[in-house]
């Protein structure tokens, strides 16, 4: 029996669509890689806790889960048990078709026309034998001769051959059918904790204080939610099936092994080393190549990257030699590892394929000795053999499932580590709601840094009238968003407080403060829905009327007829089908419909053609009509009209007062004022 | 290399075949008849054979990640040049993003995919015709057997993947919108809050989280049956080649050892063809990216280098002239641009201005031949752009983008891209012209800061005012400004605009710009309207005879602001 014989048929390379879970995000296809075992990837900081976080996720599904693992004990036996009862089979044959040999073999040498009466056996036959022949025939047949019957040729016993081949057909199903209810369960266990950690993540991310959001980009935060997920739930799905069944496996196939012959148990087991040896020593030169792979690969497609995002800027600086040069650097290094990483995982399956034969040379020659000394059967060797194939799959996974669970508990613990991220602090425990919102707003002493060690606002207090118009003013990257955050409640401040209508927003509930105010800011955001949907978002409950009515203050209207499928037209994933200029007016329509009492805009327009320009002025101009402002300004008339400017510089609010003030007072607005309006030198 | 391949898989193929025939006489000579000699001697060749095999296979492996890397390394860097020679019609055609998954993700997967080829191409019909021939030389009779497994492995193969291929498409499909609703959850966070909608967003991803349970539920359900059913064919087969054998023994028609090899046989021949489906199932996937890179290598870019190009005279500076210049993207009803006529002088700034869609960008476009005319020409210093090599006239031009598109490296090797040998002075003068010293003076590394890809670890205006540094130590005779001051603010745009002033007195300045403060000292002004020039002249003239320009400045400056501070302190 050479190799791939009736052993199960191994996955031959990474996970693929075989690996019973279908295509992954991660992009490898069948066969891709040369799985896990391969990668050797990061290891978690705590291996212990994590997996202990693990267990704990995992409790409500205990009870599948013991019986995803009594199943998998079960086929696993019936699996151990087969190829000792088809050796049985074997053993029957070659019982038999010996037996007809040594048949021929005597009545060959019987006179011709010798006929035996009925149950003449072998010994009363031999008895007249002469001592000659006695002699040659070995000690071990002897006994077999003597049973024997003599008067008829003896065939071969198909009765009992279909009794075992039934009673294996039956274990053969039976071990099918509860392989694929393990399968059945564990998959719908692992989805169910998949289904769970993306819950719980996305559920997170709205109680987390934005200030994680604002120090993490969104990849960062995605990729926890696809990728480290869809690992746990892979991996967990492959290794907690793997320890049970391949522990079973090792323990069930050493006792079917040593029940057969402790000598070639022996054999088989000296092997092992090498194989050990062998598969260690190529798992670390291959990682290191692996490692070096996967940065190589990395520096080039940030090159590709960004030279064909700035494509123009490399053209007309005439960088195209220079850009492929570098490439042809990275891309020769990338070769290099590639193909001795390539070629050294690919080593794994002919060097197994090799150890594997070394046992199978070894079990036939010590078994053939063996049997021709009578101690084993043939159906022996040939179970033992199969044996010996089926020993190696469990002992290679296990020490795969080592690595498996290192990058479960690496992908566990960053998912764990978001979910225990800090969360917004709790709402005040009696939280005031203000029954009708003037809108006066007051700072008092406000003192905020994002990080407490830098404090940017150092003692900030105004006190603002319902209804003003508050200008916030200062050049980029003063920190004009950080009086969004604060009055949004988005950052609490460190000292001093903010009031609205004379109660503190830290004694209301965050949802409160929000409510209070409509925000539209530079930034449209927009998501993928109709464009009715859109403008319903700040009141779920409109009415079409009333949404139509917004959308017809804010200009909206106008342009939506032109789209098709009008106000049911869908916004596409990058919300790229309307124009910038457009976005902004249905933002301010989302607004309106909210009716807020108090409002903060951003007034900056870029990218927006001139006409919108002023369909955009417009419908902010209505929004702000009697409500109180706040507006980070961009335009003078604005600024000038406000009935208190705030001018902010490095983070902080270095002056306040009225546009006549201001330029009185001859400070860092005044300059700012001049600068724009006075330099008589134009490019 | 490929017929090295092949020898190298036949041996390897040969080695696998051979080794159940010797099993079969170690049974049927050394066991049965006693022979101890014969057993040790089979033994031997058998290990020796194995190691051949076994040799073969690590050479097979060799050349099979040798030559698959290679020629993905080689595709790659094709792909790459041919990429980087495109101009940007290639790039409107492909998108920017599609080229990178093309130049990147799309050959690694040919790279995968030819490594599994190579490796088990060749090996699989090569070992299942090996194995079926000699499974038929021990006994023709039985190899229905081996048809009929093969029949039902291949058959359940096939149902399978009809079920779910359609499902593995649509569960790529879910998982991009699971990822779409978390990226909106992410970037609208501000927005979410504001208007307390986080119960409606966790609605959203529920749902999105529930479908993609669902699908991914069902596939897997489906794919588990794939291992275990194996198991059973394998099984059934081995019982059935017992069975049938055993009555072939009883009539004398088969040796016990040759039943056991043709078990191995028949296990080789299934197992090859499941190899081979398995190749059926990935090369078609394959060959989508295969397309997807080919369509790269074959595009010729629009915009070559003359055959004959001529030289640029050397006593002239910087003159642009566009005579009646139109311009139309493939594909479009309309032009773009319409009988653009214009000349452009050194010493001389001249201002584009429009709404959206005017045309204005795709002008300046025209200049460094990101696109080339459809109709009329583009002249500078009097020789028309195409029929100089791109390298001259890209040498004459200094360009600002709009987004400052910055390249990973440092600060210094950003702002000497253009001119890679420039010395310090240099670029310390031009980053004070551009208003860059101060804020890169206050960073940690001073010039030798890194840049991260893209420019990320600079704010939006900064980036803007390295770009300029960058094109300001070319010293070139054009400039080119693609709305290149939006993001900064007035103070900085005022200071910069006055130091930009100086530098480029003997240079033609060519703006595109949004704000009219920004370019309303301009020497001309030429504005433009669905494509066509509707307006030239300065700011004052404009103001009062051109309706379109009008717009846009009362749009953004108030009554009093066009009469008083620029009718009156200007003029």
């Amino acid at each position: 029996m050479s190799d791939r014989n009736a052993a199960p048929p191994q996955k031959p390379g990474g996970p693929g669509p075989f690996g019973g879970s279908g295509p992954r995000p991660g992009g490898r296809g069948p066969f891709g890689g040369h799985g896990p075992m391969m990668q050797g990837g990061e290891k978690a900081k705590n291996f212990k806790g994590t997996m202990s976080n693990l267990i704990t996720y995992m409790r409500p599904f205990w009870v599948s889960i013991i019986i995803v693992l009594v199943f998998a004990i079960a086929s696993t036996v019936f699996t151990i048990v087969s190829p000792r009862i088809l050796g049985n089979i074997t053993n029957q044959v070659v019982n038999d078709y010996t037996n007809r040999a040594l048949y021929d073999q005597i009545t060959s040498k019987l006179p011709k026309g010798v006929t035996l009466p009925p149950g003449t056996t072998g010994a009363e036959l031999l008895k007249q034998a002469p001592p000659a022949m006695l002699k040659k025939i070995p000690a071990n047949k002897l006994a077999t001769i003597k049973a024997l019957d003599f008067s008829k040729r003896p065939g071969i016993n198909f009765q009992k051959i279909a009794d075992i081949a039934l009673l294996l057909i039956v274990l053969y199903l039976l071990s099918t059918l509860f392989s694929y209810i393990q399968g059945w369960i564990m998959s719908g266990v692992s989805q169910k904790i998949t289904y769970r950690f993306r819950r719980d993540i996305s559920e997170k991310i709205n109680r987390m204080p934005l200030k994680y959001f604002d120090t993490k980009t969104h990849g960062e935060v995605l990729s926890r939610v696809t990728n480290d997920v869809e690992t746990v739930s892979q991996t967990l799905n492959q290794s907690m099936t793997q320890i049970v069944t391949s522990i079973t496996m090792i323990v069930g196939i050493l006792g079917m092994m040593f029940s057969i012959s402790w000598l070639l148990t022996l054999v088989t087991l000296v092997i092992l080393p090498f194989s050990f040896g062998f598969i260690g020593a190529v798992v670390k030169r291959s990682q290191k190549h692996f490692r070096n792979q996967q940065a190589t690969l990395g520096k080039l497609n940030g090159h590709v990257e960004e030279m064909y995002s700035g494509h123009n800027v490399m053209k007309v600086f005439n960088g195209e030699k220079r850009s492929i040069e570098k490439f042809q650097t990275i891309n020769r290094g990338l070769y290099e590892s590639a193909w001795k990483s390539q070629f050294l995982s690919g080593l794994m399956f002919p060097i197994m394929n090799f150890i594997g034969n070394l046992g199978f040379v070894g079990v036939s020659v010590v078994g053939g000795w063996l049997a021709i000394r009578g101690s084993i059967n043939i159906g022996d060797i040939q179970a033992f053999i199969q044996y010996v194939r089926q020993f190696n799959q469990p002992i290679s996974q296990t020490a795969n499932v080592a690595n498996i669970l290192q990058s479960t508990a690496a992908a566990a613990e960053r998912v764990f580590e978001f979910l225990g991220e800090e969360e917004e602090i709790p709402q005040a425990e009696q939280p005031v709601e203000i029954k009708s919102v003037k809108g006066a707003v007051e700072f008092d002493n406000v003192v905020f840094g994002y990080n407490p060690e830098k404090t940017i606002i150092k003692g900030f207090t105004a006190s603002i009238q319902p209804g003003q118009r508050i200008a916030i003013v200062g050049p980029t990257g003063a920190g004009k968003t950080t009086m969004v955050n604060l009055l949004m409640r988005f950052y609490d401040v460190n000292q001093g407080s903010i009031k609205i209508d004379g109660i503190d927003i830290r004694d209301m509930r965050r949802s409160g403060v929000r409510k209070m105010f409509g925000m539209v800011l530079q930034d449209t955001w927009l998501f993928n829905g109709t464009i009715k949907e859109n403008i319903a978002y700040s009141n779920p409950e409109a009415t079409d009327e009333e949404i139509l009515a917004a959308a017809k203050a804010a200009h909206v209207d106008r342009f939506v007829h032109s789209l098709p499928n009008g106000y049911d037209m869908v916004l596409n994933e990058e919300a790229d089908n309307v124009s910038q200029g457009e976005k902004q007016l249905l933002t301010i329509a989302r607004a309106l419909l909210a009716n807020p009492p108090m409002l903060i805009l951003d007034e900056a327009t870029s990218s927006v053609d001139t006409r919108t320009e002023v369909l955009i002025q417009k419908a902010m101009e209505t929004l702000m009509e009697g409500r109180t402002s706040f507006v980070i300004a961009h335009r003078l008339s604005t600024i000038r009209d406000a009935d208190l400017i705030l001018v902010m510089d490095n983070g902080n609010i270095v002056e306040q007062g009225t546009h006549n003030e201001l330029l009185s007072a001859n400070g860092f607005y005044a300059s700012l004022y001049n600068s724009q309006f006075t330099v008589p030198a134009v490019v | 290399m490929v017929i090295a391949v092949l020898a190298l898989t036949f041996g390897q193929v040969m080695a696998d075949l051979q080794l159940p025939d010797y099993m079969a006489q170690i049974v049927n000579k050394g066991i049965v008849r006693q022979n101890n000699s014969l057993i040790f001697n089979t033994g031997f060749r058998m290990l020796l054979i194995s190691l051949l095999g076994g040799a073969c296979a690590v050479g097979v492996g060799f050349l099979a990640s040798r030559v698959a890397t290679g020629v993905s390394m080689n595709v790659r860097e094709k792909v790459f040049a041919k990429v980087e020679s495109f101009s940007l019609r290639e790039f409107d055609k492909f998108s920017t993003a599609s080229l990178i998954i093309r130049s990147t993700n799309d050959i690694q997967q040919l790279q995968m995919v030819l490594i599994m080829l190579l490796r088990m191409v060749l090996m699989a019909p090569l070992m299942g015709v090996g194995a079926v021939f000699k499974a038929y030389a021990l006994a023709p009779s039985m190899t229905w057997i081996i048809a009929l497994a093969i029949t039902v492995m291949v058959g359940m193969m096939i149902v399978l993947f009809a079920i779910a291929m359609p499902r593995f498409k649509l569960l790529q499909q879910l998982v991009d919108k699971l990822n779409l609703v978390t990226r909106q959850n992410l970037t609208g966070l501000r927005v979410i809050r504001a208007f307390n909608a986080e119960k409606h967003e966790e609605a959203n991803f529920e749902k999105a989280n529930v479908e993609l349970t669902g699908v991914n539920l069902f596939v897997n359900r489906l794919m588990v049956i794939m291992q275990p059913m194996m198991m059973l064919i394998f099984n059934l087969t081995a019982v059935a080649v017992i069975w049938v054998g055993s009555h072939m023994i009883d009539t004398g028609n088969l040796m016990i050892g040759d039943m056991i090899a043709f078990m191995q046989y028949a296990m080789q021949v299934i197992m090859s063809f499941l190899f081979i489906s398995f190749i059926f199932i990935m090369v078609p996937r394959a060959s989508v990216s295969a397309q997807r890179v080919a369509e790269v290598i074959d595009t010729e870019p629009l915009i070559k280098d003359p055959q004959n190009p001529i030289a640029f005279p050397v006593d002239t500076r910087g003159l642009i002239k566009f005579d009646d210049v139109t311009f139309s993207y493939p594909g479009a009803d309309s032009p773009v641009l319409q009988n653009i006529s214009f000349t452009a002088g050194p010493g001389e700034t001249t201002a584009f201005v429009g709404s959206t869609g005017s045309g204005k960008s795709t002008l300046i476009n025209l200049i460094p031949r990101f696109y080339d005319v459809t109709g009329g020409r583009v002249l500078v210093n009097g020789i028309d752009i195409r029929n100089v090599t791109q390298e001259d006239l890209c040498e004459k031009i200094g360009y600002v983008p709009q987004k400052g598109a910055l390249f990973s490296g440092t600060v210094s090797s950003n702002i000497k891209y253009g001119v890679p040998d420039a010395s310090d002075e240099e670029m310390h003068a031009a980053a004070k012209i551009a208003q860059a010293s101060e804020f890169v003076e206050n960073l940690e590394d001073k010039f030798a800061t890194p840049i991260a890809q893209g420019g990320t670890n600079v704010s939006g205006g900064q980036k803007q005012r390295l770009a300029i540094a960058r094109a300001l130590i070319k010293k070139p005779e054009i400039y080119i400004f693609d709305d290149s001051f939006s993001a900064l603010d007035f103070k900085t745009d005022a200071a910069l605009r006055e130091a930009l002033n100086d530098e480029t007195r003997k240079a033609t300045v060519l703006i595109v710009a949004q704000r009219i403060g920004t370019i309303m000292n301009a020497d001309k002004i030429i504005v433009l309207d669905g494509g066509k020039i509707v307006g030239t002249g300065r700011h004052k003239e404009l103001i009062e005879s051109c309706d379109v320009y009008k717009e846009i400045a009362s749009s953004q400056l108030s009554e009093e602001e066009l009469e008083g501070i620029l009718g009156e302190e200007l003029a």
